[in-house]
């Protein structure tokens, strides 16, 4: 038979079986395996089926094979733009493939990540800091570049900043949902949603039109850090989703990078306990990315000047954001003197008041205390709303203000 | 025989005179009452011959009809009690004919013929030096109250046996009998500015620059201020202190204040005029009806008990979205209008808005250390104020916890007092800019004169410019900075806005990404 021929008429049966709810995932590996193929299984009858699933199962699965039209049902998923992947596929996702308890179906709108570059998870608190969004967005805008793909839940937060950032600078990003996957969940982030599908991939394991679930989404956790060949960990509180996140992917034997906070932030507490127990520490992405490159190359044995064709750049971390360098890396010292000349534009009090801003909210009153004395009695208001104005800083509150990271660039 | 007695009835906080008549005449014992009267108006007629019998004048039995005219409009209230009494008093010929002419009663009765406290006496009293009387009878405890009114003698009476021992007096003794009430106005002025119970000092308050700021700009300009911040950290303390850095009422504004207060019956006795400004913190749970005014018959609500005052809404988010959007056309238009079936009166509403509110259900965000709430949770909180009231608030700050230090140092920031003058010297520049135009403040600017008041230079145009690009704003907050760029160059005396005032009215702008609209 026609190859793809074949393939679409395996299509048509796995959707049979994928949206046949009181399956584990188990079972179907045990069913493939008995008969080779989908629609071996479909054929193969009630008495084949109970070799695996108990009675009960059988039944349902015959009343419900009764009632389902094989074409109709495939012609469904296909209009809508989406694709049933399953995991004896040649789409299938190498990574994900290795992971204990991997989905057997996946429904995909738009490209899954290609196998020849590497993968990281971004992933961390919905409710971030300015600080979480900060450094989000500047590693989504380092990886994008470099041709990293990222993997990430699609939610508020850092997720959603990071795989922005990255669908910005023109990387690609795939979205794991906890819903189906023609459901976009959080609603409000449909933009981000039509993007991936478009520049990446939007995915889930769910049947499409399964609403967004407490219970579904831990599961989605273990895709995204199966997909990915490393985890960052961006902001995190002890008792937090991202956890349980890094525990998955700990059992997948991914690596698991953290980003550092203050150990007085709470935001920053899950992460620093990572730290503690002997997670890798990601201070600056060029540095990571660079680390990422080459374990990945290492693993698939690829030489070293081959990454250069896949057209990489390396940028270096400043402290008001990765500037972008020729290639080589760049010492601290440098960054410092970037940051000294890109201030220099501004007038001395400007400057004053924009180093005493921080990525946390601070008050007029608290940035009056950090300032200079010389410049203590002047206008504060003013010339934080003019920092505001260049787009150096950023009123998050009435009352509040803090350093925008891609300020004046 | 017929008499007829001035008296006056309330129609929102102005008033009308009626004309209380009384035929008494041979026939079948009856006491019948006419010209749309309520309840309590009618109930007037068991008060005022049980009073009269009680005082030693038996009514004889005879026909007694009695009109308030003008008959077609509604009365309301205990105060005919008096005038009606009197009008029987003439026909009996217990007085002399004559005596009432020219002379307007007011007052409600007690059963022993004692004279009890009245509703809306200034007005009434004002109405009447308007209309050309001369001379008016109120209850001892509203005579302070009519007396301000230049023009008129206010004599109070305790009891209605002093007006009769007044009209049976010689014109020498009447002085004697029933003294004109005077009332010093000037002591009354300078004892609310010495005074010791004088509102609370905003040198009390520690720390919190921004919101203080805030607070003399909004005065400055009279414009309605939020304020922000987490619990316990001063919001209602500085709201309370507002009244006191506003400029002192004048007699108009103290007559329109005590006027209201008067309507609504509030009014204490003894009290003279009002000089203080208004202040008024309702509870969130108050009825829209108690908010705006209303009721079947209707009564000013604290909008405009706080007219020309301050009218303080805390925990904003926690009042009935409903009350609140009632909010929008007293605002607007300075002046509330009831209709009701009993009537359609207008009471003014010319108030400074100042709310306080948590930013989020915990009140602690953005201190994302403390706050857990979610992002939509936040968002569901803010959204509790509509977006119509908010765009009536012209300056938003936000409050920080303090730290000990601002704490122990305490009366570190200036006194009312200095505040006051600045906002004097603003207003003042108000007053002369808005001379012969229907503003007041420039709170008041609308969009249409925007060019005219709020004149920018090139430089300033190019900054309003950039900042409406980099900041986002709509149209709206775009006038709304100008306005309060307005008062920020008023505080400091300059006529031309200049940049740094564009900057510091944009920091104060209710800022939309903050409110997730």
């Amino acid at each position: 038979m026609d190859q793809r021929l074949w393939e679409e008429r395996e299509k048509i049966y796995a959707c049979w079986l994928c949206s046949f709810p009181a399956i584990r995932s188990r079972q179907l590996h045990r069913l493939y395996d008995i008969f080779g193929c989908m629609e071996g299984i479909y054929y193969a009858g009630r008495e084949e089926w109970e070799k695996v699933l108990s009675p009960g199962q059988t039944e349902l699965l015959k009343e419900y094979t009764a009632a389902w039209r094989p074409k109709e049902a495939y012609c469904r998923i296909r209009d809508q733009g989406f694709e049933l992947v399953t995991f004896y596929d040649k789409a299938y996702p190498k990574r994900l493939k290795s992971i204990p308890d991997a989905p057997f179906f996946l429904f995909v709108r738009g490209k899954l990540p290609r196998e020849d570059v590497p993968a990281v998870a971004v992933i961390g608190a919905r409710e971030c800091s300015e600080y979480g969004k900060f450094v989000a967005k500047q590693l989504g805008a380092v990886l994008g570049r470099c041709g990293v793909t990222v993997i990430s839940g699609m939610a508020r937060g850092i997720d959603g900043i990071s795989q922005e950032e990255v669908l910005n600078v023109g990387g690609s990003s795939a979205g794991v949902l906890g819903c189906g996957a023609d459901i976009c969940y959080p609603a409000r982030n449909r933009d981000l949603y039509e993007r991936l599908a478009r520049q990446g991939a939007v995915l889930s394991a769910y049947p499409l039109g399964t609403p967004a679930l407490k219970r579904n989404f831990p599961p989605r956790n273990r895709i995204v850090s199966g997909m990915a060949d490393a985890v960052v960990v961006i902001e995190a509180r002890v008792k937090s989703g991202t956890l349980i996140t890094v525990d998955m992917a700990l059992e997948q034997g991914k690596e698991v990078y953290v980003v550092p906070g203050r150990v007085t932030d709470k935001l920053s507490e899950g992460c620093n306990r990572l730290i503690r127990q002997g997670a890798g520490v990601m201070l600056d992405p060029d540095a990571f990315v660079e680390e990422l490159w080459e374990l990945w190359e290492r693993k698939n044995g690829y030489f070293q000047d081959k990454a250069h064709s896949t057209g990489r750049t390396v940028g270096k971390f400043t402290e008001n954001g990765w500037a972008e360098s020729g290639g080589e890396a760049v010492t601290d010292s440098i960054s410092r003197i970037q940051e000294g000349q890109r201030t220099a534009a501004l007038p001395p009090e400007l400057e004053a008041v924009y180093k005493a801003l921080d990525f946390e909210p601070r008050s007029a009153e608290e940035i009056r205390g950090k300032l200079p004395t010389e410049f203590r009695d002047r206008q504060i208001i003013t010339c934080l709303m003019k920092l505001c104005m260049d787009k150096w800083a950023f009123q998050v509150s009435p009352g509040r203000f803090c350093r925008k990271g891609d300020g004046g660039i | 025989m017929y008499s007829a007695i001035f008296s006056g009835a309330l129609q929102g906080i102005a008033a009308y005179l009626v004309s209380v008549e009384v035929d008494i005449a041979r026939g079948l014992p009856a006491f019948y009452m006419v010209g749309s009267l309520s309840t309590e108006v009618r109930e007037s007629r068991e008060r005022v011959t049980v009073a009269l019998k009680n005082v030693g004048m038996d009514l004889p039995p005879c026909h007694i009809t009695v009109n308030l005219s003008p008959a077609d409009r509604k009365k309301e209230g205990t105060a005919f009690d008096l005038p009606i009494a009197v009008g029987i008093l003439e026909s009996l010929n217990i007085i002399p004919r004559g005596v009432t002419d020219h002379i307007l009663f007011l007052g409600e009765l007690g059963l022993n013929g004692e004279l009890k406290k009245a509703r809306g006496v200034l007005p009434i009293v004002r109405a009447a030096a308007e209309g050309g009387i001369r001379e008016c009878i109120v209850p001892g405890a509203n005579a302070r109250e009519g007396a301000v009114i230049p023009g008129i003698a206010v004599r109070g009476a305790e009891n209605i046996r002093d007006i009769i021992k007044f009209f049976m007096a010689g014109k020498e003794e009447r002085e004697i009998v029933l003294p004109a009430v005077s009332v010093d106005m000037s002591s009354l002025f300078s004892e609310n500015r010495e005074g010791s119970m004088g509102p609370p000092d905003f040198r009390e308050v520690a720390g919190q620059e921004s919101a203080r700021r805030g607070a003399e700009i909004a005065a400055a300009g009279f414009h309605n201020m939020l304020m922000v911040g987490p619990p316990g950290v001063g919001k209602s303390m500085i709201a309370r202190r507002i009244p006191g850095i506003l400029p002192p009422l004048n007699l108009e504004e103290s007559l329109e204040v005590t006027s209201v207060v008067s309507v609504a019956g509030l009014l204490e006795e003894g009290e003279a005029l009002i000089t203080k400004r208004p202040f008024h913190s309702p509870h969130h749970s108050i009825s829209q009806a108690a908010l705006i005014g209303g009721n079947n018959v209707p009564k000013p609500g604290m909008i405009s008990l706080a007219h020309r005052g301050v009218l303080f809404l805390d925990e904003l988010t926690e009042f009935p979205r409903a009350s609140l959007d009632a909010l929008r056309q007293p605002l607007e238009d300075r002046r509330v209008n009831i209709a009701r079936v009993s009537g359609n009166v207008t009471y003014p509403s010319n108030f400074m808005l100042v709310c306080a509110m948590n930013p989020c259900p915990c009140g602690y965000y953005p201190d994302r250390n403390r706050c857990h709430c979610t992002e939509p949770e936040v968002h569901r909180y803010m959204g509790k104020v509509s977006g119509p009231i908010l765009d009536r608030i012209d300056l938003c700050v936000e409050l920080q916890p303090m730290n000990y230090f601002h704490l122990k140092e305490k009366q570190n920031g200036e006194s009312s007092e200095e505040i006051r003058k600045r906002v004097g010297r603003a207003r003042e520049a108000q007053r002369l800019r808005f001379q012969g135009t229907k503003y007041q403040f420039n709170a008041d600017i609308e969009t249409t004169s925007m060019e005219k008041f709020c004149t920018l230079g090139a430089e300033e145009e190019q900054c309003m410019e950039q900042l409406y690009h980099s900041l986002c704003l709509s149209a709206r907050s775009y006038h709304r900075i100008l306005r309060v760029a307005r008062t920020i160059a008023d505080l400091e005396g300059v006529e031309r806005i200049g940049v740094e005032h564009l900057m510091e009215a944009s920091f104060y702008r209710p800022s939309l990404e903050y409110w997730g609209c």
